[in-house]
């Protein structure tokens, strides 16, 4: 079926994505090239799906220019604060935001439209515009690991994502727990949860990047080696060489990136998993 | 195995809207309970007060003598199978059927075996190990049927839980929904706004409408007796032709619009009370089966619109002489008028109908003489609209 309808579309709808897709890709491709490359060649353009010539120059000469941990840091330290930033903000979301999701599409109590209107006001703020209050608020936690954690975790735009889709979850599913004896922790666990894995995944996945690339908010509380995250390092990098050193830049560039899509493949499958198979209508 | 005591009931929602106004009757243990009425009229409400999905604002429930007001929707072990059967949709049909047996910590080894047995007695055994997603409309039909019986609840509550099928699979369902009723022997309250499904179903049946209880009792006296003009109108398909007329001074001759009828002393006997309504007008009532083509004694005139023929019989639409009587114009308001009702307002003039039989000959725009049975009319009162006996 599906082979029929693609048949009948126009050939010229495929050359324009193929376009689109070779420059989106562009970049990407030249990036991960580039890093393999010596570092002369690195800013000569892409020549080629595959590297002229490999050399692990630029990620041996990355690794010495933070060989010192106590001045400079580690990559292997930006990685663990990365990590460990990165998946404390996901797990702490998942669980902070659905629970909130859950309360304010399902339980009734006063004042909930009123919260609801509040997450929803939240949601269109950009972070810049609170960063500096919440940095006098949180001064007191400055070059730590918890002040890169703590302000990720609420996010009215998962509350969000999490109370549209739970809105959507027939309301029956749960009465069925309660009639058999589930509580309510249990219903939500049991049942909610495993019923809302495309939401979950999708929250994951946006946290993650989110935590994982972001750049203002470490800029601002940390001023040590010990408590950098990977793109404060990459910033770092480019400040230290008065002479920049492109294929280092590249071999970086690369190490930000794997472990973003790792996440991302691992979670896409549901992601895309449709709900379609809830058996809730005849 | 308990009986269910619905003891003046009432529902009142936090804006103030009246659900359900002091409802009383009892299921008895084993007994097929069916409650049935237009939508809005608080029959689902009722089921999830039983449930405790929804409290109650005033009264009593009580579920094998025990007041259950109180208590969660588990404590009151209860099963109830959902009109959209509920199931939870990443669970096989096996972890369906036992999730509730899990959760009261029921050994594996017999959670097993009672889901086994469930599934034998619903012929689900070769799809234990699939998903809801895969099964059919009856099949998932089925499974919430099996995820109440293997419980061993002390009743069923069932809300609509044919709804979502086809024409003919329910007709096979109820059959089925029955029969596992009469097996496992527990009261089971069914919710329906169908009232062939209600009458074929019910051991008795409760006539709700605006949160009032019309009329609780078997099929068959609902249809023969029924309490007021709405049950009347309700029970029944098609539904009860229903015209104004006047009783005559001397308390036996009925005008109706333009024709007299004389009513026998047997249909009088039988009713005392009709004596007081000497020279008023009041609502008669006569099914469409009770009008034939032969007979003796008075008959009504009257002249065909349009016929209905259904193989076995012919439903033939007629206007008479008479001023139809409508429920809305009763009791005031024509919002709940539900579909069930629709066609006794078919057209304004054309608002009768009677069962003929198929090759009668009868045709649109014929004049024809029907005889009432006399015996069988009902007569209500025209302001109240109760039946009067």
């Amino acid at each position: 079926m599906a082979s029929t309808r693609i048949g009948r579309r126009p050939v010229a709808t495929y050359i324009l994505l193929i376009v689109m897709m070779v420059l989106f890709l562009f970049p990407v491709l030249y990036l991960f090239i580039g890093s393999f490359e010596p570092p002369s060649l690195t800013l000569g353009g892409l020549r080629g799906i595959i590297p002229t010539s490999v050399t692990f120059e630029n990620y041996v000469g990355l690794n010495q220019q933070f060989s010192n941990p106590q001045f400079t840091g580690s990559l292997r330290g930006f990685y663990t604060v990365s990590g460990i930033v990165s998946l404390s903000v996901v797990v702490g979301s998942l669980l902070v935001n659905s629970l909130a999701g859950y309360s304010l599409s399902r339980l009734r109590y006063r004042g909930r439209r009123g919260l609801l209107l509040g997450v929803i006001v939240l949601v269109i703020i950009p972070f810049e515009s609170i960063a500096v209050p919440l940095y006098y608020m949180l001064q007191g936690l400055r070059n730590t690991i918890e002040v890169q954690i703590i302000p990720f975790i609420g996010s009215a735009f998962s509350i969000y994502l999490f109370y549209t889709f739970f809105l959507a979850l027939p309301v029956q599913l749960e009465e069925a727990a309660r009639i058999d004896g589930a509580g309510p922790w249990r219903t939500f666990f049991q049942i909610i949860l495993p019923n809302a894995k495309p939401a979950f995944a999708s929250v994951a996945i946006l946290t993650f990047i989110q935590a994982w690339s972001s750049y203002l908010w470490p800029l601002m509380t940390t001023s040590q080696p010990n408590v950098y995250p990977l793109p404060i390092a990459i910033g770092n990098l480019v400040k230290q060489q008065s002479i920049p050193n492109f294929g280092q830049m590249f071999a970086f560039g690369v190490i930000l990136v794997v472990p973003m899509a790792i996440f991302f493949i691992i979670f896409q499958r549901w992601f895309i998993r449709s709900v379609a198979s809830l058996a809730v209508k005849g | 195995m308990a009986e269910i005591v619905i003891d003046n009931v009432s529902k009142r929602y936090e804006n103030g809207f009246n659900a359900l106004h002091n409802v009383s009757f009892t299921v008895a243990e084993g007994e097929f309970m069916v409650v049935v009425g237009p939508s809005g009229c608080g029959k689902t409400t009722l089921l999830r007060m039983v449930a405790g999905l929804e409290t109650t604002t005033d009264g009593e429930i009580r579920i094998g003598g025990r007041v259950v007001n109180n208590d969660t929707p588990a404590e009151r072990d209860l099963a109830m199978v959902f009109q959209n059967y509920a199931l939870y949709p990443h669970m096989t049909v096996e972890q369906n059927i036992g999730y509730a047996l899990k959760l009261r910590k029921v050994p594996k080894d017999e959670i097993r075996a009672k889901v086994r047995q469930a599934a034998d007695i619903l012929s689900l055994t070769e799809y234990l190990d699939r998903r809801p997603g895969q099964l059919s409309g009856g099949q998932r039909q089925r499974v919430a049927m099996g995820r109440a019986i293997v419980r061993e609840p002390s009743a069923f509550l069932m809300d609509e839980p044919l709804s979502n099928l086809d024409a003919k699979l329910r007709v096979q369902m109820r059959a089925e929904v029955l029969q596992i009723q009469r097996r496992v022997g527990v009261a089971t309250l069914y919710v329906t706004h169908d009232q062939v499904e209600a009458m074929t179903m019910g051991d008795r049946v409760v006539v709700m409408r605006a949160g009032v209880l019309q009329q609780c009792d078997t099929p068959q006296t609902l249809y023969d007796r029924p309490a007021n003009v709405f049950v009347a109108a309700f029970v029944g398909s098609p539904s009860m032709n229903l015209f104004y007329a006047t009783l005559g001074d001397d308390g036996r001759s009925l005008r109706v619009g333009s024709q007299t009828v004389t009513l026998s002393d047997a249909v009088l006997a039988e009713r005392p009370h009709l004596a007081s309504y000497q020279g008023r007008e009041l609502v008669v009532g006569i099914r469409p089966e009770d009008l034939t083509l032969e007979g003796s004694g008075d008959a009504l005139s009257v002249k065909v619109g349009h016929v209905e023929g259904l193989g076995s019989e012919l439903m033939a639409h007629f206007s008479m002489d008479a001023r139809a009587f409508t429920l809305d114009e009763a009791q005031g308001s024509a919002e709940e008028l539900d579909e069930a009702l629709a066609s006794t307002v078919l057209t304004e003039h054309v608002r009768y109908v009677v069962r003929l039989a198929a090759r009668c000959g009868v045709g649109a725009g014929d004049a024809l003489t029907l005889y009432p049975t006399m015996e069988r009319f009902h007569f209500f009162d025209a302001a109240t609209g109760e039946s009067i006996w």
